[in-house]
């Protein structure tokens, strides 16, 4: 379907009233679409994002669960397979950890196993992200955890324009997508069009242009991106920073046109940066575009521990600006 | 097919009687708990705890009840709602609140915060951010003790909610299974966050699904300390004998939100039900029953919480002045470098 029809109406909103508003274009258009997961209907998720979808769709198109991850996602799998259009929540995407044999061994692979002969139009929203002090099994991004399974698609809205047009676009997709969202953005305002609209998943954003160097960027870590951008340019670099959006699939192409212009390259995310999804991105980059490289890759990420409660650790925890500042510095040697 | 025997309040047809020095101990631990809590409870809206935080108030009386049957060498698990259980299993004030502030000298050196205050020495296995996380950790423990040959317990604690969880269901069969010295305690307080017990399952006991794994399932009133001492006491004797886990369900009630003190204000509970349960406080109900028995008048009462606010005070100036943890630190305790 095509992108948003420039004539709707935009808006100022919050990524959290972002989500809902994919959410609800999704149960508009879909009559087999119904949501499950824990605390969503009566509460509206912890996180508040599916409120008043209850009221406005009733009973019968989302259902609180009981605290059964496994159940969850076993539900979306079989009603999927039986031809409904399930979007599942699993409120923190550390839990991911109770359903992974449903995620890994059903889900993503039921399809292929099955000579593709099982469809799996299934979204499952689910909150990552560090920053809160909510310690170790409640601040992580899992995504390549996901990113790894052959079946699976993974899409990471940095904004609530995103936020929107991923979700809609997970639920049309005959797929089943994991569209992973950022506790720490649910604030964040931006341009949301009025209606349905598309953002078209594997296709990564360009959000700001540059002459020479690269960053790509995962969910949140794309505010970060820009604001090291703003002072990378006092030193002469002209950053472009790109938003891969969506880590499976990846759009390789995007970056690799980035970096035969710009001759080097950093990625960043928020999970463990060893054996993160940046090695992916970087493996890719190397791969591909080796003779346009003047420098090795730069990676930005978590330091490989779980993540720490106390606000003293957390701070240096996360990856932020400052951080991709200096990690530039040592790279290119200025 | 597993016996389910139901006990109503605790009138002592199941064990023997506590002494008036178990009783004392039992109120002193509650009292314990709830000043904690409370004063926890601030600290967070002030501002000066970070993260979530779960509070135990009104559960009391489970904490209490089952920990005072065990040394330092039964080990437990607890839930997100943790800081009881730890204090019932001896935990120090200083230590955790030093936790809850995110500092060097916390239970966990500040890397756990509530969710995972835990306490190895004191057989504590830690709160758990997973519900459902404990049942199978204790069920692992419980295997070593027998496997020790030794006669100690592992007590799981955890919700109504986490008895949906598979976690929970495999624990409590393996444990049947091998005959494990286990106590699973359900704290059913009626809610998994905003969902009410109905809403979440089918059962409205949740000692009914003892009978699936083939172990004795009993219900208790959790808001009765003396009632809670009987069935635990029961419970572990048999597991100290070899006889096998237990499934005991209390029927208790948080007095305050899921998370926090007023949490996000959802009106998922009627102030009635609320106050209902609110009357029926298990440190009231148990003083006045001490009271009654003449082992512990209003005003020994009045010194016992007295003694412990000022406990508080103190552990909570250790904790604003202790340090926060060295930054290097990050990376320390995710392996061990012993052997
Ligand atoms: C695996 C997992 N799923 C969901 C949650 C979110 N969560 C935290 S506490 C809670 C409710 C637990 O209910 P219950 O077990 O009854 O314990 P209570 O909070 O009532 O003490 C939920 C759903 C979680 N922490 N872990
Ligand atoms: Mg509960």
């Amino acid at each position: 379907m095509s992108a948003v029809a420039s004539e709707t109406k935009t808006r100022q909103l919050p990524y959290v009233v972002a989500i809902t508003e994919g959410v609800r274009e999704v149960l508009k258009e879909q009559a087999n679409a119904f949501v499950a997961g824990e605390d969503v209907a009566g509460a509206g998720s912890v996180y508040g994002y599916y409120r008043g979808l209850l009221d406005e769709f009733g009973a019968d198109r989302i259902y609180d669960t009981p605290i059964s991850e496994k159940g969850i996602i076993g539900l979306g799998v079989g009603a999927a397979a039986a031809g409904l259009r399930p979007v599942l929540d699993i409120m923190f995407m550390d839990f991911i950890g109770e359903c992974m044999d449903e995620i890994a061994n059903q889900m993503a692979k039921m399809r292929f196993m099955f000579g593709g002969s099982a469809t799996l139009p299934i979204t499952v929203l689910t909150m990552a992200g560090a920053g809160a002090n909510l310690a170790a099994q409640h601040s992580q991004s899992l995504e390549a955890w996901l990113a790894h399974l052959p079946g699976l698609k993974v899409v990471m809205p940095a904004t609530p324009y995103d936020a929107k047009g991923l979700i809609i676009a997970a639920a049309r997709d005959d797929n089943p997508v994991f569209v992973v969202l950022n506790k720490m953005s649910l604030a964040m305002m931006g341009d949301v069009p009025e209606g349905p609209y598309e953002v078209p998943i594997g296709k990564a954003n360009v959000v700001r242009t540059g002459k020479n160097y690269t960053i790509v960027t995962l969910g949140r870590m794309l505010g970060q991106a820009l604001d090291a951008a703003k002072q990378l340019a006092e030193l002469g670099i002209d950053a472009e920073v790109i938003d891969a959006r969506s880590v499976q699939p990846f759009d390789t192409e995007a970056v690799i046109k980035s970096v035969e212009k710009t001759h080097r390259a950093m990625v960043v995310h928020e999970a463990v940066r060893f054996g993160g999804f940046g090695a992916e991105i970087a493996a890719q980059i190397q791969e591909h575009a080796f003779d346009y490289l003047d420098a090795p890759v730069a990676r930005v990420g978590a330091p490989f521990s779980p993540v720490p409660f106390s606000p003293a650790l957390e701070k240096v925890y996360v990856p932020n600006a400052e951080r991709i500042v200096v990690v530039a510095r040592e790279q290119l040697g200025i | 097919m597993a016996r389910i025997h139901k006990t109503v309040t605790g009138d002592g047809f199941l064990a023997k009687q506590p002494t008036n020095k178990t009783l004392l101990d039992i109120h002193r631990r509650m009292v314990r708990i709830r000043h904690f809590e409370e004063r926890a409870g601030k600290l967070m809206e002030d501002g000066k705890i970070p993260g979530a935080l779960h509070l135990y108030v009104g559960q009391e009386a489970v904490a209490a009840g089952v920990m005072v049957h065990l040394t330092a060498e039964d080990q437990i698990t607890s839930t997100h709602r943790g800081h009881g259980h730890l204090i019932a299993k001896g935990g120090d004030f200083d230590r955790m609140y030093a936790e809850l502030f995110g500092r060097s000298t916390g239970y966990c050196k500040g890397k756990g915060g509530s969710m995972h205050i835990s306490n190895m020495d004191l057989g504590m296995l830690g709160a758990n951010g997973i519900v459902g996380g404990g049942p199978p950790i204790a069920m692992g423990a419980a295997f070593a003790n027998k496997f020790r040959k030794s006669k100690h317990v592992a007590v799981a604690f955890f919700g109504d909610g986490a008895s949906n969880e598979g976690s929970f269901h495999e624990a409590a069969n393996m444990a049947s299974l091998y005959k494990l010295p286990a106590i699973f305690v359900c704290e059913n307080n009626g809610y998994g966050e905003y969902t009410a017990q109905a809403n979440h399952q089918a059962v409205v006991d949740v000692a009914d699904r003892a009978a699936g794994y083939g172990m004795p399932g009993v219900i208790v009133d959790g808001m009765d300390a003396v009632a809670v001492y009987e069935a635990a006491g029961e419970a572990i004797a048999r597991a100290r004998k070899g006889q096998g886990p237990t499934l005991l369900e209390c029927k208790t009630y948080r007095f305050y939100d899921h998370v926090g003190v007023r949490g996000m204000g959802l009106n998922y509970r009627t102030d009635d039900e609320v106050k209902k349960w609110m009357k029926r406080d298990p440190i009231k109900l148990f003083e006045a029953r001490l009271a009654e028995q003449k082992v512990l008048s209003k005003k020994q009462a009045e010194a016992v919480h007295a003694e412990v606010l000022a406990e508080i005070e103190a552990a909570v100036a250790f904790a604003e002045q202790s340090p926060m943890p060295d930054v290097a630190s990050l990376l320390d305790d995710v392996y061990s470098t012993a052997g």
